[in-house]
């Protein structure tokens, strides 16, 4: 391919410019490359690898709903495909049923497990606690360490029954 | 403090202290966000991204660490200033070659960094010096919560901090660790390493980071996977692995010591002797002599240098770094004779 600027040399740089929600790939030599200001050390393409994977069909539901695009930022989900980023974090919920089963591929899970935002609140924390501490107790009965075992089955009693309080 | 004061000091990252510090270069933790209901910055309009810039300011200089630090807007830099800032790990090629509203905050000593309006709205990172992988999580997690008082982040019950890239979400975490494994490279164990590590979920890189190649021997891991485990649990993944390839370096070491301790000794006096008169000096050159030296360093073969002037002469033989000092712009072959002039100067004061 050659350059789209001179015209003569071999395009080598290749990215994709966004002006205004309008995305423009755009193929240019080195030289042109970097009088445009565009020269940056050849990226990983981790874009392109991740629309490799995003390449799911489009559940019918959206498509007859016309649903395919963001209500809050308008980004649709062929662009998303070009551009392996989204738009907002609206976009999760219009796009969840393509990107449940990507997060699952990327990830191996679909649930967070992390830090959260003391709004999202204690709830969470609290599920989250339980959820690890009966990992903690499968593992320390494969291991066989059952003083452990008891320890954490009697944490985790403690904590369902305050909940249950609630 | 200005831009053209982070010439003349040197990032805490560099001391060459801290755990494991002989194979250990340096730990980071990066944290994304962003703002709830507003578009990610790569989608963002002016208007947008002005507004995220006049949320999230006065809150990330509200936070106790950054109260006194250094804001930079992009957009009054030239090019020179914003190469020199991905020189020193402050800033990504994103940032550094994007357009639209956009700045870094940086902290005292360049521990702590925040870049606004990269693709995502906040990215916030913590660089230590040695394996300090949980500290640096500890010093962002306190930052994190006093920015999440203030500002509402994007957030699911499922998925957690939402990102402009669904390879981030989740934790929004990427914790990585800066190796020097000079030994493995030479009795050729690398390729295995890193194929295993990839097994475990996690990515080995080069200096900067995605899209680049390893060099000088040095490499980056950090984890994949941001979305299922806990920030605690993805530490503790990469420091358990971290610490298997640590032994194997120290193992190699050994044997080189053992075994070919002529050979070893006269690699890196070679690269002493030629850093030490050297008049004309590539980067790549600089690179690889220096990790050859470093190893010397490292194994007590020479005391003369110390490893914090190995770690800086990596971050200011570099193109930006050397204009910078000088003042002015210079052609790849003056920069190779700077370079030298930089490395002969530097090293005999080290002494």
């Amino acid at each position: 391919m050659l350059c789209e600027v001179c015209g003569k040399s071999q395009a080598t740089v290749h990215y994709t410019e966004i002006i205004n929600n309008d995305a423009t790939e755009m193929h240019l030599c080195e030289d042109c490359a970097q009088k445009k200001g565009a020269i940056l050390k050849p990226h990983f393409p981790l874009a392109d690898l991740l629309s490799g994977l995003i390449d799911f069909k489009l559940p019918l539901t959206l498509k007859e709903e016309g649903r395919g695009k963001c209500p809050q930022c308008g980004m649709t989900y062929s662009n998303f495909k070009k551009i392996g980023r989204l738009g907002c974090g609206q976009c999760y919920n219009t796009f969840k049923e393509s990107l449940a089963p990507l997060l699952k591929r990327v990830h191996g899970s679909n649930e967070h497990v992390g830090k959260s935002p003391a709004l999202a609140g204690k709830a969470m924390r609290t599920t989250q606690q339980l959820r690890q501490l009966k990992e903690k107790l499968q593992r320390a009965i494969q291991r066989e360490e059952f003083e452990e075992a008891a320890r954490l089955r009697d944490r985790i009693r403690e904590i369902e029954k305050k909940n249950e309080a609630k | 403090m200005k831009l053209n004061d982070l010439i003349y000091q040197s990032g805490e990252w560099l001391k060459g202290t801290g755990p494991n510090s002989e194979m250990v270069m340096s730990s980071r933790v990066r944290l994304a966000r962003n703002l709830d209901g507003m578009p990610f910055a790569h989608w963002a309009r002016r208007d947008k991204q002005l507004a995220v810039m006049s949320l999230v300011r006065p809150a990330i200089e509200s936070t106790k660490i950054l109260k006194t630090s250094l804001f930079i807007d992009l957009n009054e830099l030239n090019s020179l200033d914003r190469q020199f800032l991905l020189e020193r790990h402050l800033i990504s090629h994103e940032l550094a070659e994007g357009k639209g509203v956009r700045a870094v905050v940086i902290g005292e000593r360049e521990m702590v960094s925040i870049m606004v309006n990269e693709e995502d709205h906040l990215r916030l990172q913590c660089i230590q010096s040695g394996l300090q992988l949980t500290d640096a999580w500890r010093l962002m997690d306190r930052i994190e919560s006093e920015l999440d008082a203030k500002l509402k982040f994007a957030f699911s019950r499922n998925w957690g901090y939402l990102t402009a890239c669904p390879t981030n979400a989740g934790t929004g975490m990427r914790a990585s660790v800066m190796l020097h494994l000079p030994s493995m490279v030479l009795t050729k164990q690398m390729a295995r390493v890193l194929q295993a590590i990839t097994k475990l979920g996690l990515v080995a890189r080069g200096l900067y980071g995605e899209g680049t190649e390893p060099s000088g021997n040095y490499f980056q891991i950090s984890n994949q996977v941001t979305l299922g485990q806990s920030e605690e649990e993805i530490i503790d993944n990469i420091e358990r692995v971290i610490k298997q390839i640590i032994g194997h370096e120290e193992n190699a070491r050994k044997s080189l010591l053992s075994k070919g301790r002529r050979q070893l000794e006269d690699r890196v006096f070679r690269a002493y002797g030629i850093l030490k008169n050297v008049r004309i000096i590539d980067s790549t050159e600089t690179i690889n002599l220096l990790s050859a030296l470093r190893l010397g360093v490292d194994l007590g073969l020479t005391k003369d240098v110390r490893r914090q002037t190995l770690n800086e002469l990596f971050i200011i033989t570099q193109p930006a770094h050397l204009q910078k000092i000088h003042g002015k712009t210079l052609t790849p072959g003056q920069r190779d004779v700077k370079r030298a002039e930089l490395i002969r100067e530097r090293l005999k004061k080290s002494k």
